[in-house]
């Protein structure tokens, strides 16, 4: 890794509330290359928050602070608004969980592809529809004209989320954050979902930032693993390592979910310790 | 215990009639946890909410503790026989009432006694103890919520369990606390379990035969063992099994 | 409960306490918990303090007013602010303050009335067609739908017309006039949580549908009507005012403050204070129940509330 695409340090994200100030991050460094890196936690663990806040997607009263935020070199730490939304979206995208909540249900999907993707590349109109149908074809959409003209309430979720996909790829961004991409969707489609969106990771040498609760996924899945827990990372390791994680924290999250290879009787119990919120 | 018998369960009037199930049989002994697994949409949860008497339109037989059911109601002695934990913790309680008032609004309902003892009884069986007492929903964490419904889904002593996803909207960890504490329960109170999940591996975990289903119909019906093993006599079976042992990555050229 | 037993704390903490000990602890400290959200938003609080200060004038109003309302004095007329009468004196020699100050007793009486009639219509009609559904939810809401195709006003003034002018044919005008909308919103709320779990948990424990609608849902339609009723207040002060002006509502010599502006129209532009006092009135009480109402609206709503 010579150069990375991202680099953050000592990155914290602060609420107020009535009873003080509340962290959401605590100070978390890392780098991302053109890797698939993993970032697991349990809900509030701040592993969405992390992203939320790489894209200045952070509302106010929250507050982002860190030492260093760079794209290729480059400060994206609070940047004003107009700067941001030509990074996010053109150079940064993101998936969300659930693609019935991110899709706009008045639009077909053809026309918010397109809209998409002239926002970042101003196109003229015919380049964008190319560029969309080309999209829809790279995430295995058999029949792309059909998609191209129907509401999203027509498509299924795994569709959907395959829809999403190639809208956020289309501008050709370097990094693609994925917040649970897979969470809402079955098994069987799930596999197909990550199945294309690593083959376009690859195939364009992007960074992707993988958030999930999910161990035994992101294992599988990313090569590198961060693992979050109130607000700060824990541990760091090579995804195939992560069974040998040494962390008791990680650990018991591995350990606490049931197996169908390994029955137990009983489920081991995480304890949780309060030295793990210090480093 | 409890036997359903060629059970269709449809939704709407006619013109526009869905069925959501076609068909399903099956019997569960007294004391025995058996699971509905599949994906969204093939039924599984419908069938649950059939049994529990919240859907009105079915046809076919269901059977509870040798009493058959009528289509449109259900009595006082069904509700203190079977009781349902639900999916999402967040939307199963009142967002206005206190553990206090949704366990003592229960015990009332269900005609029971000395309930101020009986409400410390049941949090404590469910660990949550008497300082959780007169907490507000929104004063506990989705853990401590979903342990509340099971108490009060307790709190009518019922002797069959329905279990709609009862930690699909939990982390794992707190899936491990609450799986241990309804295998803790079934054991104290001889429960009789009907289990619906997605996740095939808390099903191995929990049950001791299942039924697998796709679109409304049940596919077939299997020991737990079998599933741990990978076999299952249907295709559908196994393609399931191998879709939750987790990503595999494409083989490339 | 002696407070040797307790482990000393302030009365804040205990209020605020997380794992509440007693029934009245939890009660009390989910009020406190509504009243710092209250008092977070400045506006919300004027309003309050406005309307404190209007409901103190309304009890204490013989006591505190210069002179009786009623008392003319034909050589004192059309006076203007002096510190004989601070706001000037109207067409019969009658001081404006007493009769703003008892005229708060009435406007209270009217806003109090319509307060607490239509939103109880309105949450009985609306909860009982969202919960039945089927024929009587259809004939309920075309009900409504009738009411709500005339205007508020014009349907008020005919009903008066109907009953006779008076205060009380006024109110129960403006209270029959004002309910549909309630029914609306509480239809609606209702049409959301009659399916959610924690109904089909309670209806798995045996309740009936009165105890599921009274206990259940009943709770959670009064905080959005609690809201809106706040909000519209000062649209029913503004119609009870029209009224009023119309001569339909109070009848002279009851210094309603709708009918005070009308009584000053004639001398509008000479004698400007007579119109202006009562007007000024109207939209300070009119304000702050608006204010009112947008503090109520962060303590209530239940979409607010933090999960």
């Amino acid at each position: 890794m010579t150069e990375p695409l991202l680099s953050v340090r000592d990155l914290r994200v602060t609420f107020p509330t009535r009873q003080g100030e509340f962290q959401a991050v605590r100070g978390i460094d890392f780098d991302l290359g053109r890797e698939r890196l993993g970032v697991v936690g349990e809900s509030g663990s701040g592993k969405s928050m992390t992203g939320r806040a790489i894209l200045g997607l952070v509302r106010p009263p929250g507050r982002v602070e860190a030492a260093r935020m760079e794209l290729e070199g480059q400060s994206i730490l609070n940047l004003p608004d107009r700067q941001m939304r030509a990074i996010r979206g053109g150079r940064i995208s993101m998936v969300m969980q659930d693609p019935k909540f991110s899709l706009n249900p008045v639009m077909t999907v053809g026309q918010q592809i397109i809209e998409a993707y002239r926002l970042h590349a101003r196109a003229p109109r015919a380049a964008a529809r190319d560029k969309a149908l080309q999209m829809l074809e790279a995430v295995q959409i058999r029949d792309p004209e059909r998609v191209m003209d129907s509401y999203p309430h027509q498509v299924s979720g795994g569709m959907g989320q395959r829809i999403m996909i190639a809208m956020m790829l289309a501008p050709d961004p370097q990094i693609l954050i994925a917040d649970e991409p897979t969470s809402a969707l079955d098994v069987s489609v799930r596999t197909e979902v990550l199945h294309i969106m690593d083959r376009l990771v690859r195939d364009r040498g992007m960074g992707l930032i993988f958030i999930s609760h999910d161990l035994n996924l992101v294992a599988q899945f990313c090569d590198r693993v961060l693992i979050m827990y109130a607000g700060r990372v824990v541990e760091t390791l090579p995804a195939r390592d992560l069974h040998r994680a040494q962390h008791p924290y990680t650990r018991g999250l591995l350990n606490s979910l049931p197996r169908l290879d390994a029955p137990v009787a009983r489920l081991p119990v995480l304890e949780r310790q309060d030295s793990w919120k210090e480093n | 215990m409890l036997s359903v018998a060629d059970l269709t369960v449809w939704f709407g009037q006619e013109p526009d009639r869905v069925t959501a199930v076609h068909g399903a049989t099956f019997d569960l002994a007294q004391g025995e946890s058996f699971g509905l697994v599949g994906e969204s949409g093939s039924g599984k949860s419908t069938i649950l909410r059939a049994i529990a008497g919240l859907i009105p339109g079915w046809s076919g037989r269901i059977t509870v503790d040798g009493r058959d059911q009528r289509a449109d109601r259900r009595d006082r002695a069904f509700f203190r026989t079977v009781q349902m934990v639900f999916q999402d913790p967040y939307a199963s309680l009142h967002p206005r009432h206190s553990v206090d008032a949704v366990l003592a609004e229960t015990l009332r309902l269900q005609g029971m006694d000395r309930i101020d003892q009986r409400i410390v009884k049941l949090l404590d069986d469910v660990g949550l103890g008497r300082g959780f007492r007169f907490r507000y929903p929104h004063q506990l964490s989705g853990g401590q919520r979903q342990r509340v419904a099971i108490a009060r889904a307790l709190a009518a002593e019922p002797r069959l369990l329905l279990l709609d996803e009862p930690t699909s909207a939990l982390d794992v960890s707190v899936q491990a606390e609450i799986l241990n504490l309804l295998a803790d329960l079934r054991d104290e109170h001889g429960l009789t379990y009907l289990m619906v999940s997605h996740d095939l591996s808390v099903i191995a975990h929990m049950c001791d035969r299942l039924a697998v289903m796709q679109r409304g119909r049940i596919v077939e019906i299997l020991p737990a063992a079998n599933l741990r093993a990978g076999q299952g006599a249907q295709p559908y079976t196994t393609h399931l099994i191998e879709a939750s042992a987790g990503y595999r990555p494409e083989a490339r050229p | 409960m002696s407070a040797v037993s307790r482990p000393p704390e302030s009365r804040r903490d205990w209020l605020l306490s997380d794992a509440p000990q007693t029934r009245r602890q939890a009660r009390l400290g989910a009020i406190y918990q509504g009243w710092l959200t209250f008092r977070a938003n400045k506006l919300a609080m004027v309003g309050l303090i406005v309307l404190v200060l209007l409901i103190g004038m309304a009890i204490l109003a013989p006591w505190i007013s210069p002179q009786s309302p009623y008392a003319q004095n034909l050589a004192d007329r059309l006076q203007p602010p002096s510190a004989a009468h601070w706001l000037g004196t109207d067409a019969l020699g009658r001081d404006i303050l007493s009769r703003l100050i008892h005229g708060s007793r009435i406007t209270l009486f009217i806003v109090g009335t319509v307060a607490l009639i239509a939103p109880i219509i309105g949450l009985l009609i609306g909860t009982v067609a969202g919960f039945a559904g089927g024929w009587v939810d259809q004939v309920l809401m075309r009900v409504t739908d009738i009411f709500l195709a005339f205007p508020k006003l014009i349907l008020a003034l005919a009903f008066v017309a109907a009953l006779g002018p008076s205060i009380g044919n006024a109110v129960l005008a403006l209270a029959l006039t004002a309910w549909p909308p309630y029914a609306r919103l509480a239809r609606a709320e209702t049409l959301t949580i009659r399916n959610a779990d924690f109904i089909a948990a309670a209806r798995l424990q045996g309740a009936g549908r009165f105890r599921l609608l009274i206990r259940h849902i009943w709770p959670l339609c009064l905080s959005s009507l609690i809201v809106r009723v706040a909000l519209d207040m000062a649209g029913i002060i503004l119609s009870a005012a029209g009224l009023g002006f119309l001569g339909l509502g109070a009848q002279p010599p009851l210094p309603e403050w709708g009918a005070m502006i009308s009584d000053g129209r004639g001398y509008i532009l000479d004698f400007w204070w007579v119109a202006a006092m009562p007007g000024i009135a109207i939209f300070l009480v009119s304000m702050a129940f608006n204010l009112l109402g947008d503090g109520l609206r962060d303590v209530l709503d239940p979409k607010g509330d933090k999960s």
